[in-house]
């Protein structure tokens, strides 16, 4: 619980541990969706940070995909004064309370702090968390200095953290912002993906608050080529940004996959988070509550569907993944959280097909893998162990195997340049596409990455839309 | 079991859908905060007056809560034009087939098929003649309306492929379009398959999202898994595999039922018997 920090020695500075953070007891928690990780006390707070060198090339820095300049903030919190600590982080990173919490801090910042080296990293992660949440906490969160208003009209498609970067980072420019949603509330993944009991929706709601009272306007369900295209918005507006995610989930086109209780993670998710089917049926929308459930992938998403399943009852609850646990992309922490949980993780297994009966699933089918020889991405290639199949019997299966590009907008705007995937081409430093005024970032250029990676290719393409709106540039296509 | 299907009718104020929807979408709507969203066929579609029209069968809880409305109430949520509109095209005589809501949506189709020249047929299914339903509008805008109920009450009695077998027999149809519940889409396309006349249907799936982002509504065409969402609601009826539509369509009966009960014991009196 609240663990005062390993006898460290006097001499060296160094101190090896983190200090740890506050949780839920696995026990309790896997029945409920509040938040897992407490966060520091201020106390644990200016402890850990303490631990950081303040190296003068902090090489955490460039592990950051938007540069929050870490040092610094640490050491404002060290020192007590943590609305400046906050100040700091949120002149790079709009949303510290959500990247505080979800980022990979392991293959990011902390993967390359020089503590980490011999011992364990500071915990930048944790200390991001807490200098959001005490801004939160003193409810004086100070609206940014606004320039006067341009003139120019700006339309945001998607609310994800791209869309919500880019419309913050013009809006703080003077520009006039409008954010079209496709779904009835704003967050992209934030809201519909991640689970409560690892990002409260309260904090997205919080920041989105931010936005409105920055005077960004918020236009809901609506569903960008449908109800309106980009050329139309085009017209209308002086410069448009497509941030819509990667929301197409794939399946295996294994037999079974269409049995009733077979879901993709994306449709778990949103009926348990956006729909609150957990509480049905005070909530309208309905989720079945597997017994035994698998989950198929190694991702976060993977995690997320399986906490989920057990909050909703699970008596068990496997990852059946077809890789090692090393190759498992997932951050290390929600592995860890979903060991202590009582996920059982099946590695080196693939699924072969689905057992139904009567419509409904009944087993999961799967086969060992062994590691072969290593793929073009340099990672181990498995091979199925032949004989070795075998049934895990469960009454839901969820697919995470990953998502692909949504077709809607590439349907209804036929001269937009793609990607070989179906994502939409455009410049990694100014996110331009190649028709005029329309910008793109996020999941929906990149495939499927993280919520800091999506948020820097919002800030990436506010930047190129203001010139492009100033007219320090021509618009040249990319 | 609701014996008597209610229906209701509603014209709804949302001008940039009307502006952009096309006969064969669909709308996603969602009538409170802690509502479901579900999708409804649009009935009518009036560019100018900036409305489309919604006919909804009270067959749950949402659905039952929505016949409570009244005049100026407002939907919360209205999410569309979704889905692919129906493939309007000059191909000669069209037979349009409907049961049940599946009535309404033909209505806004049938008028593209006359637009474009076509001479229309809509055979229109009800169990008796008191649930028979827009009749009238068909009529105004169909070259013929046959009529089938189950009892003979009204037009011929029996089924809608007993009146769709006798067209095809006179070879007098170059296009199915049927829309209604399952097992009547099913059954009209193996009437006109040996006919070999084309045939769409406008499957219903369970959705959330509408928008290709969940892969609930997901259909077996052809052997090949679609989303009826964003690649339907039409597809050929020849190619659907029914079982997988049908058996998915029931994934939360036992849910549903006990939402449903839970509101009427809330709204005795106002939930339909
Ligand atoms: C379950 C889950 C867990 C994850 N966990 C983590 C994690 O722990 N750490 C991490 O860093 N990353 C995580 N990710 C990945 C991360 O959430 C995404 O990379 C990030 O959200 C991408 O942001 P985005 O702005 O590109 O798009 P999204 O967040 O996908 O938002 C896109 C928005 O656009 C809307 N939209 C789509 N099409 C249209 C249209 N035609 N018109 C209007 N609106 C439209 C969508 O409804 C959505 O709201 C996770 C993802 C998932 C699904
Ligand atoms: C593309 C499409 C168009 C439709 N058009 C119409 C229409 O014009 N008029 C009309 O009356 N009905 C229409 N429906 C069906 C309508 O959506 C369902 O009747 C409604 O969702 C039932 O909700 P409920 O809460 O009242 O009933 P419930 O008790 O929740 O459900 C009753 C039955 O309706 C179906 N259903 C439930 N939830 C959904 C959902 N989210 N999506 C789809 N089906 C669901 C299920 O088969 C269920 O067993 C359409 C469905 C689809 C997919
Ligand atoms: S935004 Fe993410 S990567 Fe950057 S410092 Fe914060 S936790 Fe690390
Ligand atoms: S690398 Fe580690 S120790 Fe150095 S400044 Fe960054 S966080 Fe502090
Ligand atoms: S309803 Fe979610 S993908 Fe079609």
């Amino acid at each position: 619980m609240t663990g005062t920090v390993n006898n460290a020695k006097k001499k060296p500075r160094i101190v090896p541990h983190k200090v740890p953070a506050p949780e839920q007891e696995p026990l309790i928690r896997r029945s409920n969706f509040d938040e897992v990780a407490l966060g520091y006390t201020a106390e644990m707070a200016m402890k850990e940070a303490e631990r950081c060198l303040q190296c003068k090339e902090p090489s955490c820095v460039k592990g950051c995909p938007v540069g929050v300049p870490i040092p610094q903030f640490i050491r404002e919190v060290r020192d007590g004064n943590f609305q400046k600590a906050i100040e700091i982080i949120k002149e790079k990173n709009l949303l510290p309370a959500v990247c505080g919490r979800v980022c990979p801090q392991e293959q990011q910042c902390e993967k390359l702090c020089l503590l980490g080296r011999k011992n364990e990293p500071v915990s930048i992660g944790r200390l991001e968390r807490f200098a959001a949440d005490f801004e939160h906490s003193t409810c004086r969160v100070c609206l940014p200095a606004v320039a006067p208003p341009t003139g120019k009209k700006v339309a945001i498609i998607g609310s994800g953290p791209s869309g919500l970067t880019c419309a913050y980072d013009l809006a703080k420019r003077g520009h006039t912002v409008t954010i079209f949603e496709a779904l009835h509330e704003a967050g992209g993944v934030l809201l519909y993906g991640i689970p409560e009991f690892r990002l409260p929706k309260k904090i997205v709601a919080a920041e989105i608050e931010l936005l409105k009272k920055m005077g960004i306007e918020f236009v809901m369900n609506a569903v960008i080529g449908k109800l309106i295209t980009v050329d139309e918005l085009i017209e209308k507006y002086d410069a448009c940004f497509i941030g819509t995610g990667a929301g197409l989930p794939n399946f295996m086109n294994i037999e079974g996959e269409n049995l009733s209780g077979v879901y993709s993670a994306n449709e778990f998710l949103t009926r348990a988070n956006l729909m609150k089917a957990y509480r049905f049926p005070d909530a309208d929308t309905p989720i079945i509550r597997g017994r035994r459930v698998a989950v198929v992938g190694g991702g976060n998403v993977a995690m997320d569907a399986v906490r989920t399943a057990l909050r909703l009852g699970a008596d068990e609850a496997s990852i059946v993944y077809r890789r090692s646990e090393a190759e498992m992309p997932a951050r290390k922490e929600e592995v860890h959280h979903a060991k202590e949980e009582g996920v059982r993780f099946e590695m080196l297994t693939n699924p072969v097909r689905i057992i139904g009966q009567d419509g409904w699933v009944k087993a999961l089918e799967c086969v060992r893998m062994e590691l072969g020889s290593a793929d073009e991405s340099g990672r181990m290639r498995p091979v199925p162990v032949e004989g070795s199949e075998f049934q895990i019997p469960v009454d839901v299966v969820i697919i995470a195997v990953g998502t692909t590009a949504n077709p809607l907008i590439r349907q209804s705007t036929k001269d937009l340049a793609l990607t070989k995937k179906g994502y939409i081409s455009a410049d990694e430093e100014t996110g331009r596409t190649n028709k005029a005024g329309v910008f793109a970032g996020g999941d929906i250029v990149t495939g499927s990455a993280t919520v800091i990676s999506a948020m820097g290719a919002g800030r990436k393409a506010a930047k190129a839309i203001h010139h492009f709106l100033s007219g320090e540039e021509t618009a040249k296509p990319a | 079991m609701v014996r008597f299907p209610d229906i209701y009718y509603y014209r709804v104020e949302a001008p940039l859908i009307a502006r952009k929807a096309k006969p064969g979408q669909f709308v996603i709507i969602r009538i409170d905060r802690e509502g479901e969203r579900i999708p409804l066929s649009l009935a009518d579609i009036d560019a100018a007056q900036g409305t489309i029209s919604l006919m909804v069968m009270s067959v749950g809880k949402t659905t039952s809560q929505m016949s409570t409305f009244g005049q100026g109430d407002d939907i919360l949520d209205v999410c569309g034009p979704l889905g692919q509109p129906t493939h309007i095209e000059k191909v000669g005589r069209v037979a349009l087939v409907g049961g049940g809501f599946g009535v309404a949506p033909l209505y806004p189709i049938a008028k593209a098929f006359k637009a474009e020249g076509n001479e229309v047929t809509a055979i229109l299914g009800a169990r008796s003649k008191d649930l028979l339903i827009y009749e009238e509008e068909m009529r105004a805008v169909c070259d013929a309306v046959l009529v089938t109920t189950d009892d003979g009450s009204a037009g011929l009695k029996g089924v809608v492929t007993d009146a769709l077998t006798l067209k095809l027999q006179q070879k007098a149809v170059d296009l199915v379009v049927a829309i209604g519940p399952p097992i009547m889409m099913k059954f009209v396309s193996l009437t006109s398959l040996p006919f070999g006349v084309k045939t769409i249907v406008s499957l219903n799936p369970i959705m959330v999202d509408g928008t290709g982002m969940c892969g609930g509504c997901r259909v077996l065409v052809g052997g090949q898994t679609r989303f009826a969402c964003t690649d339907g609601p039409d597809f050929d009826g020849h190619a659907v595999d029914w079982d997988v539509l049908m058996s998915r369509q029931k994934i939360y009966v036992n849910d549903e039922k006990k939402s449903f009960e839970e509101w009427k014991k809330r709204h005795s009196g106002a939930a339909c018997e």
